[in-house]
């Protein structure tokens, strides 16, 4: 997959966040290929969704550098930072709430991002959001309708939808499949695998779910008290884990 | 006949002055949200406090005031705003629009076209216009500050998608000199394309949300809209039924309880100039002979 020739989209380096004496996360440096998928797992506090809103500039880090496409985004202005934030970066939250607008039709709610880049066609706008609303199973006849109306799986999927239109390089998900019964998840997760192979979008995805990670993440990161504890491909760390705490992270899964 | 007990245009004269630099930058700045300590006003919020206040800061005392309320000059509103300043600066009132040096209006634009030197204050409720689409403020003045304004045509996609049609009828969404977006206040659309290239001052007040702004004489003022869907100042599909104008915006006036109605210019100086004039619609009353 890795051409050896080409730049890490995404480099981290030495990442550090403190909340007071507290750690958010502590010393984090990866760097993340086009097309890869990076799992984040750890168990709730363990510092993941702190580095993810650092990685995404929602929240600044108190030391180190975040180098996307090689442009520093912890020094750059906001204005630009908020200009990548609705172009090359999506963001997928755990709530769907959070990342909807609940008052807007489905419709206006995939199109935002198209009029926020400038998009002023009628016609155009609402093509397209029929056909992302296709893309992630919802009918083409519920595009006037709002998001509450809305079961828990079609808001997620409308979401996604809504974050990938501007077909982003880059897209964050903090537990993307969180709060959704076994089913819908697994229907989820199918059609995010689909979309990220056909888009080759490249993920930071963090979760807790280590079903999620081992299904979507080509390399996981395993974090624990702030710090990251082990790093490596997929399989190999969920079926050989080194560190003590990966170990029991891993024979905590129940099985049915 | 100036009250004594209070000082000319009923505000203190520290007071005018901290409303006249904010207009100042408001002008300046045109579209621009300047914010200003608004004073309680003898009236309540909602019935054009902030216009008063705007108004009291541009009087002289050689100025003649005109104020109207929907176009008119015999409502409620218009009559008590008028005959406050009439007795608080003892400033000379008219109701016709080309005497009028500076005009307070609310939710119109005169139908006589303005000329220079003449000054229209704006009562505004709301002068947020994405207030509706993101609560927060600060959220709204970063928006504004790095021009983030696709918000702002997810209203008018959400409007197409349920009526068909760009249905803001009043309040609609303007762009000043392709930079701020700004909420003209609840004029009707149709008084859009007034606001631009206009050769009056025109500045806005809003009292309760402390807002001023405004536009220099001939401002570019363009209204938002879609390619494929384009803004189109709308009116009632009529003429006056009093002076029989068919291009003036309309009122419509219920009259018995059998479905009957009228339409009348809801400009009431525009109507009555031409009704001077000889003009007649189909209800007017006969000519004495």
């Amino acid at each position: 997959m890795k051409d050896m020739g080409e730049t890490p989209l995404l480099q981290v380096e030495a990442l550090s966040k403190r909340y007071g004496a507290r750690i958010g996360c502590a010393d984090v440096s990866f760097d993340l290929w086009p097309g890869e998928v990076l799992g984040i797992v750890g168990e709730s506090g363990s510092g993941k969704s702190t580095l993810l809103s650092c990685l995404a500039g929602q929240m600044a880090p108190d030391q180190g550098r975040v180098l996307y496409q090689g442009r520093d985004t912890v020094a750059m202005s906001e204005p630009e930072r908020r200009v990548l934030a609705r172009t090359d970066w999506a963001f997928v939250h755990q709530n769907p709430r959070d990342g909807l607008r609940m008052g807007v039709s489905a419709g206006g709610n995939v199109g935002e991002r198209l009029m926020a880049v400038g998009a002023r066609n009628y016609g155009a706008i609402r093509e397209a959001a029929t056909d992302w609303l296709g893309r992630v199973e919802i009918e083409a006849g519920r595009i006037d309708d709002r998001p509450r109306q809305f079961s828990g799986g079609m808001q997620q999927r409308l979401q996604i939808a809504r974050n990938l239109v501007t077909a982003p390089k880059l897209v964050f998900m903090d537990e993307p499949t969180g709060g959704l019964d076994v089913s819908v998840q697994a229907r989820l997760l199918d059609l995010l695998r689909g979309l990220v192979r056909d888009m080759g979008l490249s993920v930071i995805l963090v979760t807790h779910d280590l079903a999620v990670a081992r299904l979507l993440a080509d390399r996981l990161m395993v974090m624990q008290g702030g710090h990251v504890i082990e790093h490596g491909l997929t399989d190999q760390v969920l079926d050989d884990p080194q560190a003590p705490y990966t170990q029991l992270l891993v024979s905590s899964v129940l099985q049915v | 006949m100036s009250d004594q007990a209070f000082n000319f245009a009923y505000l203190d004269e520290a007071t005018k002055r901290m409303i006249r630099r904010a207009l100042l930058k408001g002008i300046a700045v045109p579209g621009y949200q300047v914010p200003f300590a608004s004073r309680e006003m003898p009236m309540p919020y909602g019935w054009g406090t902030g216009g008063v206040q705007v108004t009291a800061a541009c009087l002289t005392p050689e100025d003649t005031l005109k104020v109207i309320d929907q176009g008119a000059d015999d409502t409620t509103n218009a009559v008590s705003i008028r005959a406050f300043f009439a007795r608080t600066a003892g400033v000379e009132t008219t109701t016709r629009t080309g005497e009028a040096s500076v005009i307070q209006t609310r939710h119109r634009i005169p139908e006589e076209p303005l000329v220079e030197g003449q000054i229209l204050v704006y009562q505004v409720p709301i002068p947020e216009p994405l207030r509706f689409l993101e609560p927060r403020e600060s959220e709204t003045r970063k928006m504004h500050a790095l021009e983030e304004y696709g918000l702002m045509h997810v209203k008018l996609y959400e409007d197409i998608a349920r009526h068909g049609e760009i249905s803001t009828a009043y309040a609609y969404p303007v762009r000043v000199e392709g930079r701020y977006v700004m909420d003209p206040s609840p004029i009707p659309k149709f008084d859009n394309p007034k606001l631009s290239d206009n050769p009056a001052i025109q500045l806005f007040g809003a009292g309760r949300e402390q807002r001023i702004y405004a536009l220099p004489p001939y401002t570019q003022v363009v209204s938002l809209d879609f390619e494929d869907h384009p803004f189109v100042a709308s009116k009632a599909e009529h003429s006056c039924d009093l002076c029989g104008c068919g291009t003036s915006y309309l009122d419509e006036v219920i009259t018995d309880d059998r479905g009957g109605r009228m339409f009348v210019c809801s400009d009431t100086d525009f109507c009555e100039t031409r009704r001077a004039q000889g003009h007649r619609g189909r209800l007017a009353p006969e000519e004495r002979t």
